[in-house]
Parts: structure tokens; sequence; C-alpha cells
């Protein structure tokens, strides 16, 4: 398809001694939201590692990624630094680890911030950071602003800190956001606040929305089309709606089962 | 969880080729320590050849100042250092497990004044550890040695036994072990050693290469086993008058010496790869 | 029948540490009982107490009538023979060191069980759908799924009759969560269980009877299916809200 923002056409992924990831290909168009379903093991997040460049060195990629008509596969370091920062940004699993435990959040979303200003040749002084990082903190509807910007990680909760990684992901201004199981460290009340959050941030930035999940549901909520991967194969693509409520493959037919089971227990029935 | 591993190609191969180095090294060096208490060359106070003689038929490494054949001395060398390892880190494990797993249950207060002490202890040279428990006893011997660098050793033992088993009382086997209604003494054999030996292991294999080397100094200060025992560090002592005019009395000793070290470090990694169940099936 | 009670049960990790208040419910004989909750709610505390891994401060737990005496050897060599338990991580609750056939007869070996423990263990192994042959591997030889089921063989072989399960089925697939959720409800109809969980799909699949616990109290009690249809509590219905649902629409499977 024309016009594509990202598009991975048979993308294969090995170490010396085992495939991870084989023939695997789909694209996400400007502004969509896309769901990449799988079991531990699948290889959904080693996909993210190849779409950002940063897959291990042991790991040889094969095939083709272009990211806004960019090839990422065999691209110089140098460029991937480059990519990273204009056209893509990561939210990972567990923001504890993702952030630096001995920076204020205020620091650590500045940093971003100013790397974007000085490479797009705008003002980067600081009362122009403080500005962009003020707004980036309303967009991801961070309270007391003016406390947590001078809190340490481990002093705010697990949704807080998500939202603070949210931020850092937005102060770069990407094209595409990767999140990679982004709830699975939260409780489910936190969860449905961050799902509706993202959802509503890469609507409203008109940014592309790669989001990869074990979670059927939370996947459904999310995205608008999604793709089932299991063993490093991509096993079903299709519309959310669609793949949910009528998947074809008996692999994601047992997957929906399984989840509309708790579901069905949910509304008390056994 | 749903964090991917990427697993990497298994150590084994590798493992293998060190196992084996260590092996030959340390078995050779076993050898000539056994053979040495039934046979060896010459006697060891024999002045069998000339001064200084270099390496020959007659004297397989040479001679030394009074012309005692030095290939004798290297093998009974050999049986000291074994001895002293072998017992300073027998002495060193038993006092450093058993306090470090004394830590590790103890409560917060103790654990605490444990840990410092350990710190404290460490903080001394092992050597000089050994130094004063020589002077303590007031005689030099390779029992005094012994015990002088198995104390020496313990607290470092000890140190990595207690968070050694600090990580393992956080695993959930311990847990299901109490609730199975396991004793504490049964805990620690069954669930705490097993998993903290393999671990162990390799750092008293450190351990016994730092005991050689203690040995070696404190012989060479004159404070190890005194004559007629040819210790590998007395040998040195002896040699550094002629190290420029006759270098093999100086160099064979030295070379005996990192190979047991390196042989032992080789030899206890590559027992952990093959005890460990991970690794032996693969 | 009552198998279990919780009186006014408290609990404080130290001063101005305090994580459960005013704990109070029971466990019918052969009932399943879900004990949900999110983070920091107490429930992993509150299931130690019940272990009797450790003490409550205040209140008491009684156990087949009689007070859980948790400091009394005697008394808990007898209290471990009935009620057993399951963890959460399979990799980090089976000692790798072990084979498998003595991971699943320690509780047999420990509590001096009379008869014949392997066998024991083989119908243990058989009873959660694993081959006898399991008994001789290790543990890394194994899935996360597989390891659940041998905790489970674990917990059973000594025939108790209850059986606390933490969070046993969060770290599994979800493919694999469906089937052992399968065998603890098969497990279930021969004991008492009470379930541990954060997720309230599980405990809606496995459990008759529903506590809810938030900051260290119960905001919530009774009959599951009665919760599920009308939560009272402000809590309860904010957490029912955020679970998220598979969208709607005609399902064709």
């Amino acid at each position: 398809m024309m016009g594509d923002l990202l598009t991975v056409r048979g993308l294969t992924l090995a170490t010396p001694d085992k495939v991870l990831v084989e023939d695997l290909s789909f694209s996400i168009a400007p502004g969509e939201r896309f769901g990449l379903i799988g079991e531990s093991g699948s290889g959904k997040s080693l996909t993210s590692l190849a779409v950002t460049g940063l897959l291990e060195p042991s790991i040889r990629p094969a095939g083709s990624i272009t990211l806004a008509g960019e090839e990422i596969i065999g691209a110089p370091e140098k460029r991937l630094v480059r990519m990273r920062g204009d056209a893509v940004a990561t939210v990972f699993q567990e923001p504890l680890t993702a952030l630096d435990p001995l920076m204020p959040l205020g620091r650590q979303i500045a940093g971003p911030v100013r790397r974007r200003l000085k490479r797009k040749g705008q003002d980067a002084g600081r009362a122009a950071v403080a500005r962009e990082v003020q707004t980036l903190l309303e967009q991801v509807r961070l309270p007391e602003p003016e406390r947590l910007i001078r809190s340490y990680p481990h002093e705010v909760s697990g949704g807080q800190r998500q939202r603070v990684a949210i931020a850092m992901a937005l102060a770069c201004q990407p094209r595409l956001l990767i999140a990679d199981e982004p709830t699975t460290a939260l409780d489910v009340t936190t969860q449905a606040e961050i799902v509706r959050l993202i959802t509503a941030l890469v609507e409203d930035l008109g940014i592309a929305l790669l989001f990869i999940s074990h979670d059927l549901a939370v996947v459904g909520q999310v995205a608008e089309r999604v793709m089932v991967m299991r063993d490093g194969r991509s096993i079903e693509t299709g519309p959310a709606q669609q793949v949910l409520t009528r998947p074809e493959d008996s692999y994601t037919r047992s997957l929906v089962a399984a989840a509309r089971r708790f579901d069905q227990a949910l509304e008390g029935q056994p | 969880m749903s964090a991917e591993s990427t697993e990497l190609p298994p150590r084994r191969r590798r493992g293998n080729a060190t196992f084996w180095l260590g092996l030959i090294l340390v078995g050779v060096i076993v050898l000539a320590g056994i053979v040495s208490f039934f046979w060896t060359p010459y006697a060891l106070s024999d002045m069998a050849g000339g001064r200084l003689e270099a390496p020959s038929a007659a004297h397989w490494a040479g001679t030394d100042r009074l012309g005692r054949d030095l290939f004798t001395q290297l093998m009974i060398g050999a049986r000291i250092a074994l001895i002293v390892g072998c017992g300073a880190v027998a002495i060193g494990a038993v006092i450093g497990v058993a306090t470090g797993i004394l830590a590790a249950f103890a409560t917060r207060f103790l654990d605490d004044a444990l840990a410092a002490f350990f710190d404290i202890l460490i903080a001394f040279p092992t050597l000089l550890i050994a130094m004063l428990v020589v002077a303590a006893r007031e005689e030099a011997s390779l029992g005094t040695a012994i015990l002088a660098l198995g104390i020496g050793l313990s607290p470092i033992v000890g140190r990595i036994t207690r968070i050694l088993t600090k990580q393992v009382l956080g695993q959930d086997y311990i847990t299901a072990a109490r609730v199975s209604g396991t004793s504490w003494g049964a805990i620690v054999y069954w669930h705490i050693l097993p998993n903290i030996v393999p671990f162990l292991g390799v750092n008293l294999a450190l351990q016994f290469g730092l005991a050689v080397m203690a040995e070696a100094s404190l012989s060479y200060l004159g404070l190890g086993a005194p004559p007629p025992n040819a210790s590998w560090g007395r040998m040195l002592q002896e040699a550094q008058g002629t190290v420029y005019t006759a270098p093999w009395g100086a160099v064979l000793p030295g070379l005996a010496l990192f190979a047991l070290v390196i042989g032992i470090n080789l030899l206890a990694d590559g027992l952990r790869d093959r005890f460990d169940p991970a690794r032996r099936d693969g | 029948m009552t198998l279990m009670s919780l009186e006014n049960v408290g609990f404080a990790y130290g001063p101005g540490r305090r994580v459960l208040e005013d704990i109070s419910f029971t466990v019918p004989r052969g009932a399943n009982v879900g004990l949900v909750g999110e983070s920091g709610s107490g429930k992993s505390t509150l299931l130690r107490l019940m272990l009797g891994l450790d003490s409550p401060q205040q209140g008491r737990i009684l156990f087949d009538s009689a007070p859980l005496e948790a400091r009394n050897r005697h008394y808990m060599q007898g209290y471990r023979k009935r009620v057993q338990a399951v963890f959460q991580d399979p990799y980090s609750s089976l000692n790798p060191a072990h084979r498998i056939g003595r991971i699943v007869s320690e509780p047999l070996r420990s509590l001096k069980v009379p008869g014949d423990h392997r066998r024991m263990a083989e119908e243990a192994i058989a009873s959660v759908g694993l081959s006898a042959d399991t008994l001789d591997r290790f543990p890394h030889q194994f899935s996360g799924g597989q390891r659940q089921r041998i905790a489970i063989a674990r917990a059973i072989v000594a025939r108790p009759e209850l059986v606390l399960a933490d969070e046993a089925v969060s770290a599994l697939d979800l493919s694999t969560r469906v089937r052992v959720v399968d065998l603890f409800q098969e497990i279930s109809e021969k004991m008492t269980m009470v379930f541990v969980s954060h997720d309230m799909g599980v405990v809606a699949a496995l459990c008759d009877q529903m506590v809810v616990l938030d900051r260290g109290r119960i905001v919530e009690a009774g009959a599951t299916a009665e919760i599920l249809r009308n939560p009272q509590h402000a809590y309860t219905q904010s957490l029912l809200a955020s679970i998220p649902r598979m969208p709607e629409g005609p399902v064709a499977l």
C-alpha cells in the first residue's frame, strides 16, 4: 500500500541456531492504531525491537522494514538514533526500569524535548523547554505538575510513572508510538486509565500506534486492526472487531474462546 | 511472563574445553604431590649436585644455592600447596558458611552486626590476619599456617554465603517448603545448600588460589612451614638473590603456583556447569 | 459448616505500616472463596496469616473451630497436613536443584505421612494431567503451565482439606491459564479452596464466594454472582467497570 508509515516485508529474525521470527509482513498507515497480539515466545516484542533497530547484535534481521520511507534493516546506527527521536518512540512494560532512578522526572522529560528543539533548530533555552515539559505533563493528565517534576521515579505510583514515560515518548513528537505491554505491570483500574489516555492521545495528535499485548480485550479496546502472532509467525491479520469476534484461524479461535470465557464468568455465566 | 527470552547459545562447548584444561593442570600437580610421598628424584636435603646448576638430565629443574635438586623441591612444594589450599579452604568454608547462613537467618540487628563484622575483617588483608594468628601461636608450623589462612578466608566466604542465602530465602520454593511442613534445618540442607554451593564452589576455588598464594607469601616472609618443608613460597624466597644468575629457581615455582591457581579456577567453573541441572541437560 | 473463619484480624509490618484492618469472613467447608484486591490491598499478607507464616496482631483465625496457633510447632505439623498452598511464580516455587519426584513428595516426607511416597506422588502427578516420568525430571525441563501443575500436585499430594492459591494463574499465558483454571475447578470438587487474585475474571470463573479487599479492609463480601450482578461498594463498581471486555457483536467460534 502506498503512503504507509511502517511497512514490514518478509521480516525474519534469527540467532545462529534458532529462528525467532519468520517471514513476517504487515503495515501501519499514518494515524492508524495497530494491535499485535501474542503469548510469551510469540516474537511480538522482538518485532517491536526490530522496528526501532534495537535488536541484540546476536540476532540477525533479514527482510525489510521501512519507517517513514527509510529502511531500518542495515541502516547505520547514526541514522537509527535520529529515526528513534524523529519517527518512532517506545513505551515499555515496566516504567520503573525504563526511567532513570537518580534523576528528577522533570529533567527526564526535558531531555528529549531539548534534543527535538535543537534538531529542529528552534529555541532550546531553559524557558522554552520548561514550557514544553509543562504542556506534556498536561497532555498526559498528571496531577500537581509542580511537585511531579521534582519527584524521583520511586516517589510516584506505577500509573504516574507510565504517564511520565508516555510524556517522554511524546516529547519526541514521533509519527509512530510503540507501546509494548504498557499496562501489564499495572492494576486494573490504572490500566483502564492508561489505555484511555494512549488511545485519546494518538487520536488527538494523529500519531500511529503499534500496541503490543497478550491481553486480547485490551488490544480490542485500543486497536482498529490487529495481527495475531504465534511462535514467530503471523497467524491472522484483520480488523480488530472481526478477529476478536469471528476469528478464522483455529489458534486465534482458542485464544478468543479463552478470553470470552472469563468475560462470561464476569457476566455471571459459568 | 510476557517478556520474551532470547536465549543465547549454550556455553557448553567452551565450558568443556576449560574444564579439561583445568583438570589436566590440577591433575598433574596432584599427581606430583601424591608421588612425592613415595618417590622423589633425590632426598630433599641431599646436596647432590653443583650449586645453581641449570636444568639438565640429572636435575630436571636445576639445583639451588646449596646444590639441592629443585625438581624434588617442586614435587614436595606441590604436596604442601595442596594441603595448605584444601585445609585453609575447608576451615574457611566451615566457619564462613556457618556464620553466613546464621547471619542470613538472624534478626535484623544480629545480621547487621555480622555483616559489619565481615566487612571489617575483609578490610584487613588475609595475609595480615594470618600473620597475627601465627604470632599468637608463637611458632611457625604448617598447621598454624593452615589455621591462620582458614580464619583469614572465613569472612570472605561468610559474606558471600550471607548474600547467596538471602537470595535463596526470597524464592517461593522456600515458602512452599515451610507450608509443606519442612523444618528450618531441612530447609538449609535440602533447599539452601544445593542452591548456594554451585556459586560458592567457584568462589571457594578462588579462595583456594588466594590461600596457596598467601601461604607462599607467609613462607616468603619466613612465617610459613619451617624448613625442611619446601613450599613454593620458600623456594621463591631462596631464589630471590640469584634470580638474574639462575632464573629457573624463581620462574619454575612461580609457574607451578600460577598453573595451580588457574587450574583450580577453570576446574571449579567447569564443575559448576556440569552439576547445574539446567545446564547439564541443555 | 465453617472450615476457617477470621475474626477482626489486623496486621502491621511495624508502626505506621498497617496492612490489614478488622478483617472478618468465613470459609465454608467445600466452598471456593475468592479474595480479590489490587496491589496494596493486603491480600498477600492475609494469605500468609491464613498459612500460619505470620500471626495476626489483632483478632484471631479459627480453623475447624480451634484457633490457628502459628507458633506452636506441634499444632502446625497437623495444620500443614490439612492446609496446603500454590504460589504465583511457577519459576520460583520449584527448587531447581531437585527432581520433580522429590519436589512433589516433600510434604509427605516433611509431615511424615505414612505410606508409599513414590506411589502417592505418581497419583498426584497423574491427577494434574502429567505423566509418571515427569517425576524423574528437573523443573527447568517444563513450561510455566506444566510447572504450575507440578506445584498443584505438591499441594494436593498429602490430601489436604484446604488449598490456598496465591495468584496461581496470573503468570500464565491465556491459553495455559484456561486449562489450569479447569484443573483447579476439578480439584476444588474434592476440597475447599481459597483463591487470592487481582483478576476478577478468574475469581468469577472459579469461586462461588468473593471477598473484595481495598487498602487492607474488606469493602464487600458475599456470593460471587450477587456481587457481579449488583456491586454495592463504589470500589467494587469501579473495579468491575475497569476490567477490559472483549468487543461485542455476533460471535462465531
